[in-house]
């Protein structure tokens, strides 16, 4: 029984750390670029969500709507202000940029909330679940956690196969000067595209915080930096290869630390890594790409 | 001056950065001698030289390999803390210090090596990102289980345990590495010279591997991967050569900074750390030695000069990065630059093309 309340433990976690890494997976996709301020987009949306909760008393679903409107409005403003002007720079100079970006938020936060950490309050009031005579319990955050996933997951592929925008993205990941040439506005698009990553990293960074309520202005960097991981290991640039990869390094996440040890969990989930890596250097599910001499 | 100009390029950045670092020897180490110097800043200059030898060992691998790596912190903490448990285990047998802060320092550079050739040898093959994604899991990795390890000593000799410090089964021994707590009761050896003597050495191996056939190899694969590759040159030997160099350079320094703190911990060597150093070798100018010194010593300084803003000073911090970063890579103002920087220079009859820091990404 503890086997399988750990796996629906590790699905609940991994589902978040896919939806942060579903962010990461398409900004780099189409701008090449990792944007390491994406870990912090969730903390600024966690804190969003919860100042609307605690100080104006809002209803939990209005602070997510919110908070999605404050990330997608702060994603939108980073790009503009931060990457725009590096789109023709080296790859290295947009990493330390967006390091820069980074600093910038937390120390923001900091200034705002203070480093005392605040409890964030569950967005999620249901009874946990109880199953065989409550030898299983599965909290409604997990259930509520895993569900959102999967429906950001089925929104997401019919955006990028079905609608313009989508397949857009999709011709400018492929080919940047090639998708310009038939008209699509790259720029928009990065945009769009960065939009949609941090409302994501909005609705990952409540759901986060409603399973681990602690909050201070660097809870955002260690999932940040683990989704990242998580999308390299399913293939990045591959939204499945994301989706899949956040689960399975949540899963691996929180067997470690029940079976193995809790304090070596983090440096197994980054072995598992560096295995799958080495055994597949494009990631689970990463195209395989050919150099042209 | 002429003549100065006529000597090749690579005698002359060594000419110029040895003198930079002897320079600033002199100056401030009567200065601190005679107790001018105030407290604050003189507890820094041991953490300065450090980090000025961990930026350029970093920019052997990111400026000269041309391979990002986001884990050089790890290695500074393989060096720091087997240097450390070196240390102490000698404590009784060499009395004299900077003897046994030489032998910690050699201890600690091999231990970091051998992590690195045991890291270079499977992950240089892989290329870009995911060579960079990586590093900052082998440095998350090491991070974490230096958090977990107890070492004692005792007149057996060392004890080892991943569990406590009851599982040590030590009698009357010292703790020298106490898991999550980190190193404790560190005999504080390090000195401003050692860090001084630790830069000269860094640069004399820096420059001279640089200035080699293999050094001209490894510049090869960073321009050209397929072409160095087709004229026969070994591309993982190359790559392992600079890879390992770097590490054990990265460990010295990393047993020069932590014998100069009474305790340090495994969580000091971070995520963050690596980024700190990065941040130092892309300023300077990625493959620029001494744009990499003084890069350190300006960005290590600016926190503390900016104490008086004191909640605001890591803000500033982010906001100059980004600001350095966005004009450094301006058209314009790089085109303002290179004009500046001509008209300088073609007085004396030479004209360069002014570089971006970190244009060559």
């Amino acid at each position: 029984m503890t086997f399988l309340s750990n796996l629906i433990n590790g699905i609940s976690l991994g589902s978040v750390y896919a939806i942060i890494a579903l962010g990461y997976t398409m900004v780099y996709g189409i701008a090449k670029m990792l944007n390491f301020a994406h870990g912090d987009v969730i903390m600024v949306g966690a804190y969003a969500s919860y100042c609307t909760m605690i100080y104006l008393g809002w209803h939990p679903l209005l602070s997510i709507l919110f908070s999605i409107v404050v990330c997608t409005l702060l994603g939108v403003i980073i790009e503009a202000f931060a990457y725009k002007p590096l789109r023709r720079a080296g790859s290295l100079a947009v990493l330390i940029t967006a390091i820069g970006v980074s600093y910038l938020l937390q120390n923001v936060a900091l200034l705002i909330w203070g480093s005392t950490p605040k409890v964030f309050t569950s967005v999620v009031n249901f009874e946990p679940l109880s199953f065989f005579g409550g030898k299983l319990t599965i909290t409604a955050e997990s259930i509520v956690t895993v569900l959102a996933c999967i429906v950001i997951m089925i929104c997401l592929t019919l955006f990028t196969q079905k609608t313009k925008i989508g397949k857009a993205m999709r011709a400018v990941s492929e080919d940047k000067d090639a998708a310009e040439l038939m008209g699509i506005n790259v720029n928009t698009t990065i945009s769009i595209t960065f939009a949609v990553g941090s409302a994501l990293a909005a609705v990952a960074g409540v759901l986060l915080c409603s399973s681990y309520p602690t909050l201070v202005p660097t809870t955002g960097s260690m999932p940040g930096i683990k989704a990242f991981t998580a999308a390299v290991f399913g293939g990045i640039g591959s939204i499945p290869g994301a989706m899949l990869g956040g689960i399975l390094l949540g899963i691996i996440e929180i067997f470690s630390k029940s079976y193995i040890s809790t304090s070596l969990s983090d440096a197994i989930v980054f072995a598992v890594l560096i295995l799958v890596l080495l055994i597949k250097p494009t990631g689970i599910l990463g195209k395989k790409i050919t150099e042209k001499v | 001056m002429r003549k100065f100009k006529s000597i090749n390029k690579f005698t002359r950045t060594g000419i110029i950065s040895y003198l930079l670092v002897i320079l600033g020897f002199a100056i401030i180490f009567p200065l601190q001698q005679l107790g001018l110097i105030n407290h604050s800043l003189s507890g820094q200059l041991v953490p300065i030289c450090t980090y000025i030898v961990m930026a350029l060992s970093l920019n052997l691998t990111v400026g000269f390999l041309g391979e990002l790596s986001l884990g050089h912190a790890g290695f500074v903490s393989v060096g720091a803390f087997s240097g450390v448990i070196a240390a102490a285990g000698l404590q009784d047998k060499i009395a004299f210090e900077p003897l046994r802060l030489l032998i910690a320092v050699i201890i600690g550079g091999i231990c970091a090596g051998i992590v690195g050739l045991i890291i270079g040898v499977p992950v240089l093959r892989l290329r870009g990102d995911y060579l960079a994604i990586v590093t900052l899991a082998f440095g998350e990795i090491i991070k974490n289980i230096i958090n977990c390890l107890y070492v004692g000593v005792d007149k057996s000799g060392l004890h080892i345990s991943m569990n406590d410090v009851k599982s040590l089964g030590m009698e009357n021994g010292k703790i020298i590495l106490n898991g999550p707590q980190g190193a404790v009761g560190i005999d504080q050896i390090s000195s401003f010279t050692a860090g001084v003597i630790l830069i000269l050495f860094a640069l004399f191996i820096i420059l001279n591997l640089v200035n080699s056939k293999s050094g001209r190899a490894v510049m090869a694969i960073r321009d050209n991967r397929i072409a160095a590759e087709s004229v026969g040159i070994n591309i993982s030997k190359y790559k392992l050569i600079a890879f390992i160099t770097s590490s054990v350079l990265a460990g010295m320094a990393g047993v020069v900074y932590a014998m100069n703190y009474s305790t340090i911990v495994a969580k000091k060597f971070d995520f963050n750390t690596s980024i700190l150093i990065l941040v130092f070798v892309v300023l300077g100018g990625m493959g620029n030695i001494v744009g990499t010194i003084i890069a350190t010593v300006v960005l290590y300084m600016l926190p503390e000069l900016l104490r008086e803003f004191s909640d605001f000073r890591m803000l500033i911090y982010a906001v100059i990065l980004i600001v350095v970063m966005l004009l450094t890579n301006n058209e314009k103002v790089k085109l303002i630059l290179s004009n500046t920087t001509g008209k300088l220079l073609s007085k004396s009859g030479k004209i360069i093309k002014w570089k971006g820091s970190a244009d060559n990404g």
